[in-house]
C-alpha cells in the first residue's frame, strides 16, 4: 500500500509539470496584449510606445519564454504565484479571498447531493420498473441534459417572480450569520448539485440492480435475512465503488457547475475569478487558478483511488 | 451421421433467417428500444429545424423591431420577443444550426482525432504509446470547461474556435476507450496471421484495427455529442462562444435573460428548453446505441 501510494504521488510530478508547461504556452499565445489592456486599450495609437515598453519590462513579458516559465516555476515550488496584472495584487491573497465561497459550495454541493442520491438510486433500483423508479429516472435523465446555468436562471426566475429576491452583493461567511449564508447559498448549492445529485443515482441504481442478481445476495434472502439487511448491508457497501469512482471523474464538471454558478449568481468564488481572469488576460492568475485547479483533480482522483481498498478489502495495491 | 444432424439443422435454420430490410431494422429499433427512438425523434425534429430554418422562421433572426421589445408569447411571437424585439422562435431555430454544426463537428473531431491517436498508441506501442499516454494524462487533468475556456479565449468568440476549444478535451477521453479495445484487438489471431503473411503496418492499423474499433468509437460519438452541445451553451453564455448578434442557444440566456427575468421571463424559459431538450434527445439515443453496439453493456 505504501508503495503504491508513493509511486502514485511520484506520478503526479511528471503529469502536474506537463500541465503547468501546457497552461504557460496556452496563455503565452493568447492573443492580446495585457500592458495594452492595463492602459485601456490601444484606441487610434495614442499610447506613447516607451510607456508600452516599460510596462511589458515592469511585467517581466519582455524576457524570453523559458526565463519567464522558469521564474513562474520557481515561483510556484514556493507557492508564490505572483501578482495579479489587473488588481495588483497577489494571486495567493486573491485567491484566500474568494476561496471560502467556493470551497462551501463545492463541499455543500458534494456532501448533499451524494446524501440524497444514495437513498434515491438504491429506492429506483429496490422499486425498479415501478412509478417511484421512473419519477426517480426522470429527474435524474433531466440532470444530465439541463445545463446547470439554466438552473441557476430558473433558481432566480423564481426567486424574483415570487418572493421579489435577488443575489446579494456580498458573501456572508457561516461562521458570520448562518441563516444569511445558508439564504444566499441554498441555490447556488442546488444549481451545482443537481447534475451532481443525478448521475450518482443512476450510478447507484444501475450498480445495485447489478449486485442485487448476486448469488450471495440470493444466499441471503435464503437465510430469511429482512430486506433491510440485505440492501443496506449487503447490496449497498459492494455497490459504491463505481459511486466512489463517479466522485472523482465528475469533479471536473463540479468545477465547470462551479464556474457558471458562480457566474450566474455573481457571487464572488473561485470559478468567476477564472472567468475575470481569462476576460483580462491576467496571465499569472489563470495560469495559477488552471494549474491548481489541475492539482485538485489529480489528488482528487488518488485519494479516490485509495479508497477502493477501504469499500473493497479484496483490492490490493501494486 | 447422426452427430452431425443437429449441427446441419442449424445451419440450415441460420441460412434461413431472414435478412432484415433496413426499414424493417428501424421498426425493431422502436419496438425494442421506445426511449432511443424517441431520443432519435427529437434529434431529427432539431435536424428538420436547423435545415430548414430559413424557410420555417416566421421573422428574421438578427432583425429587431423595437415596437415590440419584450412581447409576450402570442399568435403573432409564438415564444414572445426578447429585448430587442426579435422573435425568440426565429432564434430559436437558427440555433438549432450552430448547436448542431458545434455539437457534430466538435465531437466528431474531437473522437476522430483521439481514436487515431488511441490506435497509433496502441498498435506501435513502446515509445510512442507511453509518450501519448503521458500527453493524455496532462490534457485529462484539466476540467473540460477550463480548458475549453482557455482556448476559447485564446481563439476568441467565433463558432469555428468554439469548436476547436471543444475538441480538444473531447481528444484524450476518446484515446483512452479507443486504445483500450485496440490493445484487445492487437492480441487477436487474425491480426498476427495477417502479420505472418507480411502485412504492412498501416494496412493492418487501416483494415483490421480500426474495423473493429468502430463500436467504442461511434459509442464515444455519440456519448460526447450531448456534452458537446452543453459545453458550447456554456461558453457561449460566458461571453466566450458565439458572439452577438448570432442566434446561439446559450448566447441567449446570458445578460438580458437574468436581469430582464422579472419583466419577459420567457427570454429565460424558452432557449434553455431547446438545449435541454436536444442534449436529452442525443443522451436518450446514445444510451440505446451503447446497448444496441455493445452486447456487454445489454442488461437483463
Amino acid at each position: 500500500m505504501r508503495t503504491y501510494i508513493a509511486k502514485r504521488l511520484l506520478l503526479i510530478i511528471p503529469t502536474l509539470l506537463g500541465a503547468a508547461v501546457l497552461v504557460f504556452l496556452i496563455m503565452r499565445v493568447i492573443p492580446g496584449d495585457v500592458a495594452l489592456l492595463i492602459f485601456g486599450g490601444d484606441q487610434a495609437g495614442q499610447i506613447d510606445p516607451q510607456q508600452l515598453a516599460a510596462m511589458r519590462h515592469r511585467l517581466g513579458l519582455d524576457q524570453p519564454l523559458i526565463v519567464q516559465f522558469w521564474s513562474w516555476l520557481w515561483g510556484v515550488l514556493r507557492f508564490d504565484f505572483g501578482t495579479s496584472l489587473w488588481t495588483g495584487r497577489p494571486v495567493v491573497e486573491e485567491l484566500l479571498i474568494r476561496l471560502p465561497l467556493s470551497l462551501e459550495l463545492t463541499l455543500a454541493a458534494t456532501v448533499i447531493s451524494v446524501l440524497i442520491a444514495i437513498p434515491f438510486g438504491m429506492l429506483a433500483a429496490v422499486r425498479q420498473d415501478s412509478w417511484v423508479d421512473y419519477v426517480i429516472r426522470v429527474v435524474s435523465i433531466g440532470g444530465l441534459a439541463i445545463p446547470s446555468f439554466w438552473v441557476g436562471i430558473l433558481c432566480i426566475l423564481f426567486l424574483v417572480i415570487f418572493f421579489g429576491w435577488g443575489p446579494p452583493l456580498e458573501f456572508t461567511p457561516p461562521w458570520v450569520s448562518p441563516w444569511a449564508n445558508f439564504q444566499q447559498m441554498v441555490w447556488p448549492i442546488v444549481t451545482v448539485g443537481y447534475r451532481y445529485a443525478a448521475v450518482t443515482t443512476r450510478m447507484t441504481r444501475s450498480t445495485v440492480l447489478e449486485v442485487l442478481r448476486e448469488d450471495y445476495i440470493r444466499t441471503a434472502w435464503a437465510k430469511g435475512l429482512a430486506q433491510r439487511a440485505i440492501v443496506i448491508r449487503h447490496a449497498l457497501k459492494n455497490s459504491m465503488l463505481p459511486v466512489i469512482t463517479l466522485i472523482g471523474t465528475e469533479f471536473a464538471f463540479l468545477i465547470g457547475g462551479l464556474v457558471v454558478t458562480e457566474t450566474v449568481f455573481t457571487l464572488n468564488g473561485v470559478g468567476r475569478f477564472v472567468v475575470d481572469a481569462v476576460a483580462h488576460r491576467d496571465y499569472p492568475v489563470v495560469q495559477a487558478l488552471v494549474f491548481l485547479i489541475a492539482f485538485c483533480f489529480v489528488i482528487v482522483n488518488l485519494l479516490v483511488d485509495l479508497t477502493y481498498a477501504w469499500f473493497d478489502p479484496r483490492i490490493r495495491y501494486r | 451421421m447422426a452427430t452431425n444432424y443437429p449441427l446441419a439443422q442449424t445451419t440450415a435454420s441460420a441460412a434461413l433467417a431472414p435478412q432484415l430490410t433496413a426499414g424493417e431494422e428501424v421498426v425493431k429499433f422502436i419496438r425494442t428500444k421506445p426511449l432511443g427512438a424517441a431520443g432519435a425523434l427529437i434529434i431529427l425534429l432539431m435536424l428538420f429545424l436547423a435545415t430548414f430554418a430559413n424557410v420555417l422562421a416566421p421573422y428574421d433572426p438578427y432583425q429587431g423591431d423595437y415596437g415590440v421589445q419584450f412581447a409576450r408569447p402570442s399568435a403573432e411571437h409564438w415564444f414572445g420577443t426578447d429585448e430587442f424585439g426579435r422573435d425568440l422562435l426565429s432564434r430559436i431555430m437558427y440555433g438549432a444550426r450552430i448547436a448542431l454544426f458545434v455539437g457534430f463537428t466538435a465531437s466528431f473531431s474531437g473522437c476522430t482525432l483521439g481514436g487515431l491517436l488511441g490506435v497509433i498508441s496502441a498498435y506501435w506501442g513502446g515509445r510512442i504509446d507511453l509518450l501519448l499516454e503521458r500527453l493524455m494524462d496532462i490534457l485529462l487533468a484539466f476540467p473540460q470547461l477550463i480548458l475549453a475556456l482557455a482556448i476559447a479565449s485564446i481563439l476568441g468568440p467565433a463558432v469555428q474556435n468554439v469548436v476547436i476549444a471543444i475538441s480538444i478535451p473531447i481528444i484524450p477521453r476518446a484515446a483512452r476507450v479507443v486504445r483500450a479495445t485496440a490493445l484487445s484487438v492487437r492480441e487477436n489471431v487474425y491480426v498476427e496471421a495477417i502479420q505472418a503473411l507480411g502485412a504492412s503496418k498501416p494496412r493492418i492499423v487501416l483494415q483490421h484495427i480500426i474495423p473493429n474499433v468502430m463500436a467504442p468509437y461511434l459509442i464515444m460519438l455519440t456519448a460526447q455529442l450531448g456534452g458537446a452541445i452543453l459545453a458550447e451553451a456554456a461558453l457561449s453564455f460566458l461571453g466566450l462562444g458565439t458572439a452577438e448578434p448570432t442566434p446561439s442557444w446559450g448566447l441567449m440566456l446570458s445578460g438580458s435573460a437574468s436581469l430582464y427575468a422579472e419583466k419577459a421571463p420567457w427570454i429565460a424559459l424558452f432557449p434553455g428548453v431547446a438545449i435541454s431538450l436536444g442534449v436529452f434527445g442525443f443522451n436518450l439515443f446514445g444510451d440505446s446505441l451503447r446497448d444496441a453496439l455493445d452486447p456487454k453493456l445489454r442488461k437483463g
